[in-house]
């Protein structure tokens, strides 16, 4: 065993040359209106506003503000569709205009990657490689079940709902477009869809998508703007169903605001991931797994493993080689393909953060991170570990939603999951051992939707998605998925 | 006055005969050498134990015919609290308990039930209840069909699912955790029975307020599930006012799901509006007919599961 007086220090002896991926290709219009009835439509009276690069700060584009007399236009065309064209289409049929967006998500896949790094901060590495492959694979999957929907739950005849109301956050903008959409209109759906304020660029392309599909008008309309504008959708008369990621305080706010409400609900909010690693782990992947499972996106991720709960044993150990391993991680351009951290997403979101980080200091936690270069613009937040934890910090109990870890330790088996239990939240969670028992064990007892054994941070159309608790109800992706958008009475 | 009561329902003067003791609601001119009968006190049921509502607070329950029944414990917030807690301490065992293990003991309820139901058959014909061997019956053969769910139910609904990278994953039903159950007015036993029997069957553990009307089979149902090698918590009846405790079974941070039978918008808006406190799961039964086919499915036991996927790689 290495002493811990020597480190590795990449920073001196490696540099990497830049390796941007080039935006030349892409088209940004200007300005892009609301996607109402398969056409691009200026908003009745809410004016545009800016959507910016969070790694320079710049101008990409400007987008429409929807306003409640877009949200009526959208709905009308929406139940235009859904009683007309949509409803009277052959399963098989309906299927085919979904596999269509799969594959033009792939025909178009570099453009959207390289917009989608360049509105939300993400690295291109994770836009090219996750967001946009598994986008086109969720429309691919759903797709497939459009004419096959009768199998999915027995003894019953599931019917769509109707006009469904879909908000979606700005962490993984395209990829959730397509969770939303895909299961939406295979089951038989139409759909109004808001995407985030500060990550509306990859939603208007799907729109030009959809265009080039040539869906029947209204089948999918999409209305850019802000929290307002989302609120209009959601207290919508004429909307059947609500579908909304985000976080759990605006989710109980939906949940609150629909309680008198026909509307079917389903939600999808924030976790607080505890990763816990055994002794008994494969040390060195399950280190890989720590960042992976924190600095992922920055750390924008709902079921980020953004608690570590390491055995005391093996505490040193790890953290030494976590330090190590977070040194070497590169934060910057997001369209550098050697890039690891981007941007952080927005302004709002870099200030919540580092409120966070002087929460940490305040209540007692000790605060570690890496020293790497920053660029001089945008918005940036260095790979950060808190040390010495208690359960009652807030950087324990809070999802920060940026790359910060909150480390804490444990003796036995029994400690871990109690500590690991011991949030509102119930997303998700990863566990590292060697031993199978164990495994199934603390797997089992984990209360929360997704787990991760030996691996953390995988996504897959065919698997099952949603919390536990405060972290949401209902299930995205795979047979489940189809769920929220059925009948079966 | 006790004329018209037995020509209503014609139970007591069978009573008689049979020489079964009668009730508080009969024999008030009892002569003096007859027997006295020992009446039942109907208590409410939190952890395996039959404690009076610690609010001290009864109400008296009358036959249609307006004569007293029995004086039932009005709950507070705090029953309802003592409840939960006594819930949440019996869900982990109860979920773990192996699912073979789970249906034989509703298997057991449903014995225990048919063994008790003249008794049951009595308690809902002395509140008013005509039909009342039928719902009984009903009531045993729907925790007999639920004690068949209690391990398939897991085989029909989880799934290995095929994911594109190299991971073996699937995901399982597990319960949701803690349900709060607002049964149905009538049928008070059955209602009852039809929101408790797949919510326990599924490994939940739970709260339940009785029929405010009719709530003694509650009551005795409460003995026959105490007599099941049911573990003590794993379901806790109260009785009370629904309206005052209805906020309470919605508002508590510690309950995961709510199961509310009935039609009053209202009801329904404060139950959804106080669930989303905590995220609870709302689940609203508007069906009045509890007796009809659709009563009863292994949809009943999904309201209060969550999905659970598991991910691990494959590899060597």
């Amino acid at each position: 065993m290495p002493s811990p007086a020597v480190q590795l220090n990449f920073s001196t002896t490696w540099s990497y040359a830049p390796a941007p991926e080039s935006a030349a290709h892409v088209k940004v219009a200007p300005r892009y209106e609301l996607f109402i009835d398969n056409r691009f439509t200026p908003p009745a009276e809410g004016g545009y506003f800016d959507t910016i690069n969070p790694a320079t700060e710049k101008k990409l584009s400007e987008v429409a503000r929807a306003t409640a007399a877009d949200v009526d236009k959208a709905v009308a065309a929406a139940r235009r569709a859904y009683e007309g064209p949509w409803s009277r289409l052959a399963p098989n049929e309906r299927g085919k205009y979904v596999y269509r967006i799969a594959r033009m998500i792939q025909d178009r896949a570099r453009e959207l990657a390289v917009i989608e790094s360049m509105d939300g901060g993400k690295p291109i590495r994770e836009s090219r490689d996750v967001d946009v492959p598994l986008a086109a694979a969720h429309f691919f999957y759903y797709a497939g079940w459009a004419d096959k929907l009768d199998y999915a739950f027995p003894n019953r005849s599931p019917k769509p709902l109707g006009v469904c109301g879909q908000i979606i956050p700005w962490n993984f903008p395209l990829l959730m477009a397509a969770w939303k959409l895909a299961p939406a209109l295979a089951t038989g759906n139409t759909v109004v869809l808001k995407p985030a304020e500060t990550t509306p660029l990859t939603a208007m392309k799907l729109a030009e998508i959809i265009q080039d599909a040539d869906l029947p008008p209204g089948v999918v309309n999409i209305l850019t703007g802000a929290g307002d504008s989302g609120a209009a959708i959601v207290n919508h008369p004429g909307i059947d169903k609500i579908a909304f990621t985000g976080s759990t305080e605006v989710g109980k706010l939906i949940q609150k605001s629909l309680a008198s409400s026909r509307k079917k609900l389903t939600l999808e909010l924030g976790g607080k991931a505890a990763n816990i690693v055994f002794a008994d782990a494969p040390i060195d992947q399950a280190v890989e797994g720590i960042i992976n499972g924190i600095f992922f996106n920055q750390g924008h991720v709902c079921c980020a493993g953004s608690r570590l709960l390491v055995q005391e044993s093996i505490a040193e150990m790890v953290l030494r080689k976590l330090k190590d391993r977070m040194r070497t991680l590169i934060v910057g351009d997001p369209l550098d393909k050697n890039t690891d951290v981007g941007a952080i997403n927005s302004k709002p979101q870099l200030e919540k953060i580092q409120q966070y980080l002087k929460i940490g200091g305040e209540e007692g936690a000790d605060l570690w991170c890496t020293e790497c270069d920053l660029p001089q613009r945008g918005y940036w937040c260095r790979p950060t570990l808190f040390l010495n934890c208690s359960q009652s910090h807030r950087v324990v109990q809070d999802e920060i939603f940026g790359p910060v870890l909150a480390v804490q330790t444990f003796r036995t088996v029994e400690e871990a999951i109690e500590k690991a239990n011991n949030t509102p939240y119930g997303l998700s969670g990863g566990v590292w051992t060697d031993k199978g028992s164990k495994i199934f064990k603390v797997s089992s007892q984990l209360r929360a939707g997704v787990l991760w054994a030996n691996t953390y941070n995988k996504f897959d159309p065919a698997s099952p998605f949603g919390g536990y608790k405060e972290s949401g109800m209902g299930r995205e992706g795979g047979l489940h998925g189809l769920l929220p958008y059925l009948s079966l009475n | 006055m006790k004329n018209g009561n037995k020509a209503k329902n014609g139970r007591n003067g069978k009573m008689q005969t049979a020489g079964r003791a009668p009730r508080i609601s009969v024999e008030r001119a009892t002569p003096v050498n007859e027997r006295l009968p020992v009446l039942k006190t109907y208590k409410i049921f939190i952890a395996g134990k039959f404690p009076r509502t610690e609010s001290g607070r009864y109400y008296q329950l009358k036959s249609p015919a307006g004569q007293p029944l029995a004086n039932i414990c009005d709950c507070s917030r705090k029953d309802v609290r003592d409840a939960v807690s006594a819930a949440r301490a019996a869900q982990g065992s109860w979920a773990a308990r192996p699912a073979y293990n789970r249906a034989q003991i509703l298997y057991r309820i449903a014995e225990m039930l048919e063994g008790r139901a003249p008794q049951f058959v009595d308690e809902l014909t002395r509140q008013g209840v005509s039909g009342a061997e039928a719902e009984v019956a009903a009531s045993v053969d729907r925790f007999l069909y639920y004690a068949g769910w209690a391990d398939k139910y897991q085989q029909v609904f989880s799934a290995v699912n095929p994911v594109a990278s190299s991971h073996f994953n699937f995901s399982v039903l597990e319960p949701t955790g803690v349900v709060a159950i607002l049964a149905p007015e009538t049928p008070s036993l059955l209602g009852l029975v039809s929101l408790v029997a797949p919510t326990i069957a599924g490994g939940n553990t739970c709260i339940a307020l009785a029929s405010t009307g009719q709530p003694l089979c509650a009551v005795t149902l409460a003995e026959v599930l105490a007599t099941s090698d049911l573990p003590g918590g794993v379901v806790n009846l109260l009785t009370g006012r629904r309206a005052e405790l209805l906020d309470h079974f919605a508002s508590h941070m510690d309950v995961n799901a709510i199961l509310y039978a009935g039609d009053d918008p209202k009801e329904i808006a404060a139950i959804r509006t106080k669930s989303s406190l905590n995220v609870k799961r709302p689940v609203i039964h508007t069906r009045g007919d509890w007796t009809s086919p659709e009563a009863q499915s292994p949809y009943f036991i999904l309201d209060a599961q969550e999905t659970k996927t598991t991910w691990h790689p494959i590899g060597t």
